[in-house]
């Protein structure tokens, strides 16, 4: 009865969008305002940019460094918020300077690190880690430091200790919730994708939206829109599909609680 | 082979609590021990304090003469949240192997005392279950099997059967005696449950309401074999049934006077 109801509401979710879509297409069927091109016309644009002519040019750079700055980010972020998290003292003294950064909009340092260490590509990849460390190492360190106790003293009990601990227990143990803070980092690493290639780049698909706008192709540009929704959305999926797969074995509790 | 001598346990804080005032006590090699009081007597922290988990506040517990100050590798401890003490992302055989890595055991030995130890507690063939795929009474085997399978030479055990329902309890307690012919440990057993105690001991030691000491000790002089309708229905069971009962309800009135006159 509840499978039933569940795959109702993915059919409505469907529905719902796709009356949006439809409502979209017929909406601007026969638009002439060069702000708002028919959908037609942007899905036509769509197929002539992304499938596949620019996709080696300004897709494939975008995704590498998407997908290099958001890991270099969460494994920074885990690892020592595994540290932090376990240190009381230490966990206290660095709280006020995580939710500093965490609290300041990663966009806003693009202007600064443009000047610091320049436009080049690693540049973005850093940016893009430096944005992503700090939802994965607050959520790290609060996992961490609320571990079940029960979990720790059995450990202890047994002896088990230092690197063995770790890996075996302490990371296991609060994977759940460091996932739940690799999610939010994702959705600030598409943002940084995005805003560093608008700002200083000359490849990348934020160059290519800003640049479409620019020389007012803007056909081209809501073609570029549309895929940087869909690549958000795909993302998505991937990551919550990765995440099933490793909270598998922390059976039906581990699962609801990310 | 374990002693405890005149051990405190005084919690700090704003308002210090004395959980335990002054016990002694000793545990010969093999001995199955029971440890009973009224709730919130201290059964427990007594427990982590052997264990070495926890340290005294004052005196100082034994293990063949060597002081323990942090869990030594000839103790196991069996948590009454059986649940909670497994780790649900690991399998019950990995459960029962991650102590085993740690202390260096090797892995044929591994495997051999792994697969004992889950025929010992009636779980043959488990091995690759999740704990969180297993009932209560299963999953506090699993933990059972885990400390037989680490030989221990000392079993503490803290109120392990409290919390599941009656038959698998009386499976549990029968399961202990088993293990127990089986295996050469020494057995410290706290629980709450008069019954139980006897039942499963050669030796009850009642304690007091908190700051706790040792209110009496009984010595259970039953035969070594054991069944749940039989020896629960032998004169001397019930005779040393009501002796501890009174034992207990006793220190219960002597303090509830202190009370009133206070």
């Amino acid at each position: 009865m509840r499978r039933l109801t569940s795959v109702a509401h993915r059919l409505l979710g469907l529905l719902v969008f796709a009356v949006l879509v439809a409502a979209w297409w017929l909406g601007s069927q026969n638009s002439l305002n060069p702000f708002y091109p028919p959908l037609e016309v942007i899905t036509q644009h769509f197929r002539d940019n992304w499938l596949f002519e620019r996709v080696p040019g300004d897709l494939v750079p975008s995704m590498w460094r998407l997908a290099v700055g958001y890991l270099i980010g969460v494994a920074a972020g885990a690892g020592l918020g595994m540290l932090i998290g376990v240190r009381p003292r230490l966990r206290r003294a660095v709280t006020p300077v995580i939710d500093f950064m965490r609290s300041l909009p990663p966009t806003a340092l693009i202007p600064t690190a443009i000047v610091v260490i320049g436009i080049g590509s690693s540049g973005k990849v850093g940016l893009i880690a430096l944005a992503c460390v700090w939802p994965v190492l607050l959520n790290t360190v609060t996992a961490v430091a609320n571990l079940d106790v029960i979990w720790s003293q059995t450990a202890k009990a047994y002896r088990i200790s230092g690197w063995r601990y770790l890996r075996r227990v302490q990371l296991p143990g609060a994977l759940p919730q460091i996932l739940a803070g690799a999610r939010a980092a994702l959705a600030v690493a598409l943002i940084m994708v995005v805003v560093t290639e608008m700002v200083g780049s000359t490849e990348g698909i934020g160059h290519f939206v800003i640049q479409a706008q620019r020389t007012f192709a803007l056909a081209d540009m809501w073609s570029g829109v549309l895929l940087i929704g869909l690549i958000g959305f795909a993302i998505n999926a991937l990551f919550v599909a990765v995440q099933r797969g490793l909270l598998r074995s922390h059976g039906p509790r581990g699962t609801t609680r990310s | 082979m374990l002693e405890v001598q005149s051990l405190g346990k005084t919690y700090l804080g704003s308002t210090p609590h004395e959980a335990i005032r002054d016990i002694s006590c000793s545990v010969t090699e093999g001995e199955f021990v029971a440890l009973v009081g009224p709730s919130g007597c201290g059964k427990t922290t007594l427990l982590r304090c052997l264990s070495g988990l926890d340290s005294p506040t004052t005196g100082e517990v034994r293990v063949d003469g060597a002081r323990v100050i942090e869990p030594v590798a000839s103790m196991a401890l069996v948590f009454q949240e059986y649940g909670r003490s497994l780790y649900p992302w690991l399998t019950v055989e990995q459960n029962m192997r991650l102590p085993l890595e740690a202390a260096g055991v090797s892995r044929s030995e591994i495997r051999e005392r792994c697969d004992r130890a889950l025929t010992d507690v009636g779980l043959q063939g488990m091995n690759d279950r999740h704990p969180w795929q297993l009932s209560g009474g299963m999953q506090q085997r699993v933990a059972i099997a885990r400390a037989i399978a680490y030989r221990p030479r000392i079993l503490l055990m803290d109120e392990p059967f409290a919390s599941v329902d009656a038959q698998t309890r009386e499976d549990l307690e029968d399961l202990m005696l088993d293990i127990r012919s089986r295996y050469d440990m020494t057995i410290v057993f706290v629980t709450h449950d008069i019954e139980e105690s006897i039942y499963l001991s050669d030796r009850v030691i009642v304690l007091s309401q908190p700051p706790t000491t040792v209110a009496k000790v009984f010595p259970v002089n039953l035969p070594r074999e054991r069944d749940q309708l039989g020896t629960k229905s032998l004169p001397e069971f019930i005779e040393l049934r009501t002796a501890v009962h009174r034992a207990i309800r006793r220190d219960e009135d002597v303090t509830a006077g202190a009370l009133a006159k206070a």
